[in-house]
Protein backbone atom coordinates (compact mmCIF):
# COMPACT_ATOMS: atom_id res chain seq x y z
CA UNK A 1 0.00 0.00 0.00
CA UNK A 2 1.28 3.26 -0.39
CA UNK A 3 2.13 5.95 1.65
CA UNK A 4 -0.33 8.31 3.16
CA UNK A 5 0.44 11.86 2.04
CA UNK A 6 0.16 14.95 4.59
CA UNK A 7 -2.55 16.94 2.28
CA UNK A 8 -2.79 20.63 3.05
CA UNK A 9 -5.83 22.31 1.16
CA UNK A 10 -7.43 26.10 2.35
CA UNK A 11 -10.92 25.24 2.15
CA UNK A 12 -13.98 27.99 2.76
CA UNK A 13 -10.92 30.52 3.84
CA UNK A 14 -9.74 27.88 6.28
CA UNK A 15 -6.08 26.43 6.49
CA UNK A 16 -6.97 22.46 6.62
CA UNK A 17 -4.85 19.76 6.80
CA UNK A 18 -4.78 15.75 6.85
CA UNK A 19 -3.08 12.12 6.03
CA UNK A 20 -4.93 10.36 3.08
CA UNK A 21 -4.07 8.34 0.46
CA UNK A 22 -2.86 9.48 -2.91
CA UNK A 23 -6.25 7.41 -4.15
CA UNK A 24 -8.88 9.06 -2.06
CA UNK A 25 -10.68 11.13 -3.93
CA UNK A 26 -11.46 14.74 -3.74
CA UNK A 27 -15.44 14.15 -2.79
CA UNK A 28 -14.16 11.35 -0.24
CA UNK A 29 -11.88 13.80 1.50
CA UNK A 30 -13.76 16.65 1.46
CA UNK A 31 -17.17 14.61 3.24
CA UNK A 32 -15.33 11.61 4.94
CA UNK A 33 -11.86 13.29 6.07
CA UNK A 34 -13.14 17.27 6.82
CA UNK A 35 -17.30 16.38 7.32
CA UNK A 36 -17.81 18.89 4.53
CA UNK A 37 -20.85 17.29 3.26
CA UNK A 38 -22.53 20.13 1.01
CA UNK A 39 -21.01 18.51 -1.76
CA UNK A 40 -22.75 15.57 -2.45
CA UNK A 41 -22.35 12.57 -4.18
CA UNK A 42 -24.87 11.56 -7.52
CA UNK A 43 -23.87 9.42 -9.91
CA UNK A 44 -19.73 9.14 -8.93
CA UNK A 45 -19.07 8.74 -12.50
CA UNK A 46 -18.69 12.62 -13.59
CA UNK A 47 -22.17 13.28 -15.20
CA UNK A 48 -24.24 14.77 -12.86
CA UNK A 49 -22.09 17.88 -10.89
CA UNK A 50 -23.74 17.14 -7.73
CA UNK A 51 -19.88 17.19 -6.33
CA UNK A 52 -19.24 20.05 -7.94
CA UNK A 53 -16.88 22.41 -6.10
CA UNK A 54 -14.77 25.49 -6.88
CA UNK A 55 -10.65 24.41 -7.51
CA UNK A 56 -8.55 27.67 -7.92
CA UNK A 57 -11.31 29.61 -9.33
CA UNK A 58 -12.56 26.25 -11.64
CA UNK A 59 -15.58 24.44 -11.69
CA UNK A 60 -14.52 20.83 -10.92
CA UNK A 61 -16.51 17.59 -10.23
CA UNK A 62 -14.52 16.54 -7.27
CA UNK A 63 -15.45 12.69 -8.12
CA UNK A 64 -13.11 12.62 -10.71
CA UNK A 65 -10.08 14.46 -8.96
CA UNK A 66 -7.50 12.80 -7.14
CA UNK A 67 -7.19 14.18 -3.20
CA UNK A 68 -3.60 14.53 -4.32
CA UNK A 69 -4.30 16.14 -7.29
CA UNK A 70 -5.82 19.32 -4.88
CA UNK A 71 -2.51 19.58 -2.96
CA UNK A 72 -2.00 23.11 -1.91
CA UNK A 73 -5.35 24.16 -3.92
CA UNK A 74 -7.85 26.74 -2.93
CA UNK A 75 -11.48 25.41 -2.56
CA UNK A 76 -14.88 26.79 -2.34
CA UNK A 77 -17.98 24.63 -1.84
CA UNK A 78 -21.44 25.78 -0.80
CA UNK A 79 -20.51 26.21 2.85
CA UNK A 80 -18.44 29.04 2.02
CA UNK A 81 -20.88 30.96 -0.37
CA UNK A 82 -23.19 32.63 3.13
CA UNK A 83 -22.31 34.95 4.94
CA UNK A 84 -22.92 35.86 8.72
CA UNK A 85 -25.14 38.48 7.49
CA UNK A 86 -27.27 35.50 5.74
CA UNK A 87 -27.05 33.13 2.53
CA UNK A 88 -25.59 34.27 -0.66
CA UNK A 89 -28.07 36.06 -3.43
CA UNK A 90 -27.86 32.65 -5.43
CA UNK A 91 -29.04 30.95 -1.92
CA UNK A 92 -31.55 33.58 -1.85
CA UNK A 93 -32.87 32.99 -5.28
CA UNK A 94 -33.16 29.58 -5.70
CA UNK A 95 -35.55 29.48 -2.63
CA UNK A 96 -37.53 32.22 -4.24
CA UNK A 97 -37.30 31.18 -7.86
CA UNK A 98 -38.56 27.07 -6.18
CA UNK A 99 -35.09 26.22 -8.19
CA UNK A 100 -35.12 23.04 -6.51
CA UNK A 101 -37.06 20.46 -5.35
CA UNK A 102 -35.44 17.27 -3.86
CA UNK A 103 -32.22 19.23 -3.02
CA UNK A 104 -29.69 16.72 -4.16
CA UNK A 105 -28.18 18.68 -6.70
CA UNK A 106 -28.68 22.13 -5.37
CA UNK A 107 -25.08 22.49 -3.80
CA UNK A 108 -23.63 21.12 -7.34
CA UNK A 109 -25.97 23.83 -9.21
CA UNK A 110 -25.07 26.95 -6.97
CA UNK A 111 -21.34 26.18 -6.59
CA UNK A 112 -21.44 26.01 -10.07
CA UNK A 113 -23.50 29.18 -10.98
CA UNK A 114 -21.13 31.44 -8.54
CA UNK A 115 -18.34 30.14 -10.65
CA UNK A 116 -20.41 30.96 -13.99
CA UNK A 117 -21.64 34.30 -12.72
CA UNK A 118 -18.15 36.05 -11.61
CA UNK A 119 -17.52 34.54 -15.44
CA UNK A 120 -19.97 36.04 -17.00
CA UNK A 121 -21.57 38.63 -14.76
CA UNK A 122 -25.24 39.32 -16.70
CA UNK A 123 -25.47 36.18 -18.94
CA UNK A 124 -28.39 35.28 -21.30
CA UNK A 125 -31.14 32.32 -20.65
CA UNK A 126 -29.34 30.64 -23.20
CA UNK A 127 -25.50 31.35 -21.40
CA UNK A 128 -27.02 30.20 -18.21
CA UNK A 129 -27.93 26.61 -19.74
CA UNK A 130 -25.13 26.26 -21.54
CA UNK A 131 -22.62 26.89 -19.02
CA UNK A 132 -24.53 24.76 -16.12
CA UNK A 133 -24.84 21.84 -18.78
CA UNK A 134 -22.45 19.79 -16.66
CA UNK A 135 -25.06 19.63 -13.52
CA UNK A 136 -27.90 17.47 -13.63
CA UNK A 137 -31.38 18.02 -12.13
CA UNK A 138 -33.96 15.10 -12.36
CA UNK A 139 -37.06 17.06 -10.37
CA UNK A 140 -37.35 20.43 -11.75
CA UNK A 141 -36.59 20.45 -15.43
CA UNK A 142 -34.52 23.39 -15.18
CA UNK A 143 -36.98 25.94 -16.03
CA UNK A 144 -37.34 27.30 -12.26
CA UNK A 145 -33.20 26.39 -11.91
CA UNK A 146 -32.37 28.70 -14.76
CA UNK A 147 -34.82 31.76 -13.38
CA UNK A 148 -33.05 31.96 -9.81
CA UNK A 149 -29.65 32.16 -11.61
CA UNK A 150 -31.27 34.52 -13.91
CA UNK A 151 -32.49 36.42 -10.69
CA UNK A 152 -29.89 36.50 -8.95
CA UNK A 153 -27.70 37.68 -11.78
CA UNK A 154 -30.46 40.62 -12.04
CA UNK A 155 -30.29 41.35 -8.33
CA UNK A 156 -26.09 41.51 -8.62
CA UNK A 157 -26.35 44.06 -11.50
CA UNK A 158 -28.21 45.92 -9.65
CA UNK A 159 -31.54 45.63 -11.21
CA UNK A 160 -34.81 44.61 -9.34
CA UNK A 161 -35.28 41.00 -10.25
CA UNK A 162 -38.84 41.18 -9.81
CA UNK A 163 -38.93 43.86 -12.74
CA UNK A 164 -40.80 42.42 -15.82
CA UNK A 165 -37.35 43.35 -17.88
CA UNK A 166 -34.54 41.98 -15.36
CA UNK A 167 -34.12 39.22 -17.11
CA UNK A 168 -32.90 39.28 -20.94
CA UNK A 169 -34.55 37.35 -23.06
CA UNK A 170 -33.57 35.49 -26.27
CA UNK A 171 -34.88 37.78 -28.66
CA UNK A 172 -33.18 40.70 -26.79
CA UNK A 173 -30.18 39.49 -27.45
CA UNK A 174 -30.36 38.49 -30.81
CA UNK B 1 -15.19 3.82 -7.09
CA UNK B 2 -12.19 3.92 -5.49
CA UNK B 3 -8.46 2.89 -7.62
CA UNK B 4 -6.04 0.25 -6.30
CA UNK B 5 -3.51 1.99 -4.36
CA UNK B 6 -0.77 4.00 -6.36
CA UNK B 7 2.16 6.13 -5.34
CA UNK B 8 1.55 9.58 -6.85
CA UNK B 9 4.44 11.48 -8.56
CA UNK B 10 4.22 15.47 -9.04
CA UNK B 11 7.25 16.16 -11.04
CA UNK B 12 8.40 19.85 -11.87
CA UNK B 13 9.56 19.38 -15.45
CA UNK B 14 9.28 16.75 -18.15
CA UNK B 15 12.86 15.40 -17.35
CA UNK B 16 11.64 14.52 -13.90
CA UNK B 17 8.46 12.99 -15.41
CA UNK B 18 10.75 10.54 -17.98
CA UNK B 19 12.87 10.01 -15.17
CA UNK B 20 10.09 8.48 -13.11
CA UNK B 21 8.72 6.45 -16.81
CA UNK B 22 12.43 5.11 -16.91
CA UNK B 23 12.34 4.16 -13.56
CA UNK B 24 9.02 2.28 -13.57
CA UNK B 25 8.86 1.47 -17.26
CA UNK B 26 5.10 0.13 -17.31
CA UNK B 27 3.92 0.66 -13.58
CA UNK B 28 4.26 4.30 -14.79
CA UNK B 29 1.62 6.50 -16.43
CA UNK B 30 1.37 10.28 -16.91
CA UNK B 31 -2.01 12.02 -15.67
CA UNK B 32 -3.21 15.42 -17.29
CA UNK B 33 -6.64 16.28 -16.70
CA UNK B 34 -7.82 13.18 -15.62
CA UNK B 35 -11.21 12.43 -17.06
CA UNK B 36 -10.43 9.98 -19.45
CA UNK B 37 -7.87 8.17 -17.40
CA UNK B 38 -9.67 8.45 -13.37
CA UNK B 39 -13.01 6.90 -14.54
CA UNK B 40 -11.06 3.94 -16.17
CA UNK B 41 -8.89 3.31 -12.77
CA UNK B 42 -12.13 4.18 -10.63
CA UNK B 43 -13.52 1.16 -12.67
CA UNK B 44 -10.52 -0.72 -12.64
CA UNK B 45 -10.16 -0.89 -15.91
CA UNK B 46 -6.40 0.10 -15.95
CA UNK B 47 -4.20 -0.63 -13.23
CA UNK B 48 -1.52 1.89 -12.32
CA UNK B 49 1.17 1.68 -9.96
CA UNK B 50 2.84 5.35 -10.73
CA UNK B 51 0.81 8.02 -11.57
CA UNK B 52 2.79 11.04 -12.77
CA UNK B 53 0.67 14.39 -12.43
CA UNK B 54 2.04 16.76 -15.49
CA UNK B 55 -0.19 19.24 -13.44
CA UNK B 56 3.23 21.33 -12.79
CA UNK B 57 5.48 20.81 -15.75
CA UNK B 58 5.45 25.12 -16.34
CA UNK B 59 6.88 23.50 -20.10
CA UNK B 60 3.71 21.60 -21.11
CA UNK B 61 1.63 24.99 -20.88
CA UNK B 62 1.34 28.05 -22.70
CA UNK B 63 0.09 29.11 -26.11
CA UNK B 64 2.27 30.85 -29.00
CA UNK B 65 -0.14 32.31 -31.68
CA UNK B 66 1.88 33.33 -34.96
CA UNK B 67 2.15 32.14 -38.72
CA UNK B 68 2.75 28.82 -36.43
CA UNK B 69 0.42 28.13 -33.76
CA UNK B 70 2.14 25.94 -30.72
CA UNK B 71 0.19 24.61 -28.19
CA UNK B 72 0.97 23.23 -25.09
CA UNK B 73 -0.12 19.81 -24.06
CA UNK B 74 -1.32 20.82 -20.74
CA UNK B 75 -3.20 23.83 -22.00
CA UNK B 76 -7.37 22.78 -20.75
CA UNK B 77 -9.88 23.14 -23.38
CA UNK B 78 -11.53 26.35 -20.76
CA UNK B 79 -7.92 27.69 -21.30
CA UNK B 80 -7.86 27.42 -25.61
CA UNK B 81 -11.52 28.35 -25.17
CA UNK B 82 -10.71 31.70 -23.48
CA UNK B 83 -7.32 32.47 -25.45
CA UNK B 84 -8.27 35.29 -27.37
CA UNK B 85 -5.47 35.64 -29.42
CA UNK B 86 -6.11 32.11 -30.76
CA UNK B 87 -9.51 32.08 -30.99
CA UNK B 88 -9.14 34.76 -33.67
CA UNK B 89 -5.77 32.91 -35.76
CA UNK B 90 -7.79 29.73 -35.77
CA UNK B 91 -11.80 29.89 -34.13
CA UNK B 92 -11.72 26.56 -35.21
CA UNK B 93 -10.34 25.02 -32.06
CA UNK B 94 -12.67 27.06 -30.21
CA UNK B 95 -16.05 26.09 -31.71
CA UNK B 96 -14.79 22.08 -31.68
CA UNK B 97 -13.51 22.51 -28.23
CA UNK B 98 -17.00 24.48 -26.52
CA UNK B 99 -18.42 20.99 -28.15
CA UNK B 100 -16.55 19.24 -25.99
CA UNK B 101 -17.68 17.00 -22.74
CA UNK B 102 -19.66 20.07 -20.20
CA UNK B 103 -18.12 23.44 -18.52
CA UNK B 104 -16.86 20.92 -15.64
CA UNK B 105 -14.74 18.67 -17.54
CA UNK B 106 -13.65 21.38 -20.21
CA UNK B 107 -11.76 23.62 -16.77
CA UNK B 108 -9.78 20.07 -16.50
CA UNK B 109 -9.64 18.54 -19.87
CA UNK B 110 -6.35 19.22 -21.96
CA UNK B 111 -5.81 19.24 -25.85
CA UNK B 112 -2.51 16.82 -25.37
CA UNK B 113 -4.71 14.34 -23.03
CA UNK B 114 -7.41 14.51 -25.83
CA UNK B 115 -5.33 13.99 -28.65
CA UNK B 116 -2.56 11.45 -27.27
CA UNK B 117 -5.28 9.25 -25.79
CA UNK B 118 -6.39 7.70 -28.93
CA UNK B 119 -9.99 7.19 -28.22
CA UNK B 120 -11.82 7.42 -31.18
CA UNK B 121 -14.89 9.50 -29.75
CA UNK B 122 -12.38 12.41 -28.78
CA UNK B 123 -12.60 15.47 -31.31
CA UNK B 124 -9.29 16.85 -31.32
CA UNK B 125 -7.89 14.50 -32.99
CA UNK B 126 -9.71 14.69 -36.06
CA UNK B 127 -9.52 18.18 -35.52
CA UNK B 128 -5.74 18.13 -35.89
CA UNK B 129 -5.90 16.07 -38.74
CA UNK B 130 -7.78 18.45 -40.85
CA UNK B 131 -5.42 21.37 -39.57
CA UNK B 132 -2.48 18.95 -40.81
CA UNK B 133 -1.06 19.30 -37.40
CA UNK B 134 1.83 18.03 -36.01
CA UNK B 135 2.48 16.41 -32.44
CA UNK B 136 5.69 16.84 -30.59
CA UNK B 137 6.95 13.65 -29.26
CA UNK B 138 9.92 13.73 -26.40
CA UNK B 139 11.33 10.76 -24.89
CA UNK B 140 14.72 9.28 -23.40
CA UNK B 141 16.41 9.47 -26.91
CA UNK B 142 15.11 13.43 -27.18
CA UNK B 143 12.33 14.94 -28.91
CA UNK B 144 10.53 14.18 -32.17
CA UNK B 145 7.16 15.50 -34.39
CA UNK B 146 4.83 12.82 -35.65
CA UNK B 147 2.40 14.16 -38.37
CA UNK B 148 -1.24 14.57 -36.73
CA UNK B 149 -2.34 12.08 -39.85
CA UNK B 150 0.13 9.59 -38.81
CA UNK B 151 -0.08 9.35 -35.48
CA UNK B 152 -3.39 7.09 -34.74
CA UNK B 153 -2.88 3.65 -35.57
CA UNK B 154 -6.03 1.65 -33.83
CA UNK B 155 -8.26 2.64 -31.28
CA UNK B 156 -5.86 3.82 -28.56
CA UNK B 157 -2.84 3.02 -29.86
CA UNK B 158 -0.40 5.71 -31.29
CA UNK B 159 2.68 6.38 -32.65
CA UNK B 160 3.90 7.72 -29.53
CA UNK B 161 5.99 4.96 -27.60
CA UNK B 162 4.85 4.06 -23.52
CA UNK B 163 8.37 5.77 -22.76
CA UNK B 164 7.43 9.57 -24.57
CA UNK B 165 5.49 11.94 -23.44
CA UNK B 166 3.50 14.36 -25.89
CA UNK B 167 4.24 17.64 -24.90
CA UNK B 168 2.74 20.23 -27.55
CA UNK B 169 0.75 20.72 -30.89
CA UNK B 170 1.77 22.87 -33.64
CA UNK B 171 -0.17 24.01 -36.94
CA UNK B 172 0.02 26.63 -39.52
CA UNK B 173 -2.66 29.16 -38.69
CA UNK B 174 -5.41 27.75 -41.15
CA UNK B 175 -6.69 30.10 -43.45
CA UNK B 176 -10.17 30.94 -45.04
CA UNK B 177 -13.62 29.59 -43.74
CA UNK B 178 -14.17 26.90 -40.60
CA UNK B 179 -16.47 24.77 -39.65
CA UNK B 180 -16.84 22.01 -36.47
CA UNK B 181 -20.06 20.33 -36.51
CA UNK B 182 -21.05 17.61 -34.07
CA UNK B 183 -24.13 15.53 -33.68
CA UNK B 184 -24.41 13.74 -30.00
CA UNK B 185 -27.12 12.32 -27.94
CA UNK B 186 -26.57 14.88 -25.12
CA UNK B 187 -24.25 17.00 -23.27
CA UNK B 188 -21.27 15.38 -22.08
CA UNK B 189 -21.96 12.19 -24.77
CA UNK B 190 -18.95 11.67 -27.96
CA UNK B 191 -20.23 12.34 -31.05
CA UNK B 192 -22.40 9.92 -33.13
CA UNK B 193 -20.78 11.86 -35.51
CA UNK B 194 -18.58 14.89 -36.22
CA UNK B 195 -16.93 16.72 -39.09
CA UNK B 196 -13.68 19.37 -39.11
CA UNK B 197 -13.47 21.40 -42.43
CA UNK B 198 -11.19 24.17 -43.83
CA UNK B 199 -11.85 25.78 -46.87
CA UNK B 200 -9.84 28.58 -48.91
CA UNK B 201 -11.76 30.21 -51.76
CA UNK B 202 -11.07 32.50 -54.52
CA UNK B 203 -13.10 34.53 -56.52
CA UNK B 204 -15.90 32.28 -55.84
CA UNK B 205 -14.12 29.00 -56.73
CA UNK B 206 -12.74 26.78 -53.56
CA UNK B 207 -9.32 26.39 -54.11
CA UNK B 208 -8.22 24.34 -51.08
CA UNK B 209 -10.56 21.99 -48.76
CA UNK B 210 -9.67 19.23 -45.98
CA UNK B 211 -12.15 17.34 -43.68
CA UNK B 212 -11.47 14.68 -41.42
CA UNK B 213 -14.69 13.01 -39.21
CA UNK B 214 -14.64 12.14 -35.97
CA UNK B 215 -15.85 8.47 -34.22
CA UNK B 216 -16.53 7.29 -37.43
CA UNK B 217 -13.64 4.34 -37.36
CA UNK B 218 -11.43 3.21 -35.04
CA UNK B 219 -9.15 5.94 -35.24
CA UNK B 220 -9.95 9.84 -36.52
CA UNK B 221 -10.02 9.96 -40.62
CA UNK B 222 -8.91 12.49 -43.36
CA UNK B 223 -10.84 12.05 -46.05
CA UNK B 224 -8.25 13.77 -48.66
CA UNK B 225 -10.84 12.66 -51.19
CA UNK B 226 -13.58 14.32 -50.04
CA UNK B 227 -12.11 17.38 -49.98
CA UNK B 228 -10.36 16.68 -53.56
CA UNK B 229 -14.17 16.41 -55.10
CA UNK B 230 -14.51 20.28 -53.56
CA UNK B 231 -11.73 21.73 -55.60
CA UNK B 232 -12.36 23.91 -58.50
CA UNK B 233 -16.19 23.97 -57.89
CA UNK B 234 -18.34 26.56 -55.20
CA UNK B 235 -19.11 23.77 -52.81
CA UNK B 236 -22.77 22.96 -53.10
CA UNK B 237 -24.72 20.48 -55.66
CA UNK B 238 -22.80 18.02 -57.26
CA UNK B 239 -19.85 19.14 -55.96
CA UNK B 240 -21.22 18.67 -52.23
CA UNK B 241 -22.61 15.13 -52.89
CA UNK B 242 -19.11 13.76 -54.81
CA UNK B 243 -17.58 15.15 -51.45
CA UNK B 244 -19.87 13.07 -49.19
CA UNK B 245 -19.76 10.23 -51.15
CA UNK B 246 -15.92 9.89 -50.54
CA UNK B 247 -16.23 10.33 -47.28
CA UNK B 248 -18.48 7.85 -46.75
CA UNK B 249 -15.88 5.46 -48.68
CA UNK B 250 -13.53 6.51 -46.42
CA UNK B 251 -15.10 5.90 -42.31
CA UNK B 252 -16.04 2.69 -41.17
CA UNK B 253 -18.41 3.18 -38.25
CA UNK B 254 -19.14 0.25 -36.29
CA UNK B 255 -22.45 -0.67 -34.99
CA UNK B 256 -22.96 0.55 -31.01
CA UNK B 257 -25.53 2.40 -28.66
CA UNK B 258 -25.28 5.55 -30.53
CA UNK B 259 -26.84 3.47 -33.44
CA UNK B 260 -26.30 0.62 -36.41
CA UNK B 261 -23.98 1.27 -39.26
CA UNK B 262 -26.43 3.18 -41.72
CA UNK B 263 -27.68 5.64 -39.39
CA UNK B 264 -24.48 6.88 -38.26
CA UNK B 265 -23.29 6.81 -42.48
CA UNK B 266 -26.54 9.08 -42.49
CA UNK B 267 -25.24 11.33 -39.67
CA UNK B 268 -21.97 11.90 -40.84
CA UNK B 269 -23.94 12.95 -44.30
CA UNK B 270 -25.89 15.57 -42.65
CA UNK B 271 -23.01 16.59 -40.49
CA UNK B 272 -20.53 17.33 -43.53
CA UNK B 273 -23.19 19.28 -45.40
CA UNK B 274 -23.59 21.53 -42.78
CA UNK B 275 -19.77 21.74 -42.17
CA UNK B 276 -19.20 22.25 -45.61
CA UNK B 277 -21.88 24.61 -45.83
CA UNK B 278 -20.80 26.35 -42.89
CA UNK B 279 -17.50 26.57 -44.21
CA UNK B 280 -17.99 27.68 -47.32
CA UNK B 281 -19.78 30.41 -46.08
CA UNK B 282 -17.48 32.25 -43.72
CA UNK B 283 -14.61 31.66 -46.39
Amino acid sequence: MADKMHLKLTINGEHLETLCEPRELLIHVLRERFNITGPHIGCETSHCGACTVDLDGKSVKACTLFAAQAQGATITTVEGLASPEGMHVLQEMFREHHGLQCGYCTPGMITRAWRLLQENPDPTEEEVRFGMAGNLCRCTGYQNIVKAILAAAAIMNGRDATADDAVKTPEEVA
Amino acid sequence: MIPPAFEYHRPTDIAGALGVIAEHGDEARVIAGGHSLIPMMKLRMVEIAHLIDLQDVADLKGISVGETIRIGAMVTQHGLINDAALSAAAPILREAALQIADPQVRYCGTVGGNVANGDPGNDMPGLMQCLDATFTLVGPDGSRDVPAREFYEAAYTTAREDDEILTAISFAKPAGGYAYEKQKRKIGDYATAAAAVLIEKQGGKITAASIAMTNLSDIPVFSEAAGDALKGTDGTGAALDKAVAAMLADIDPTEDNRGPVEFKKHVAGVILRRAIARAVDRA
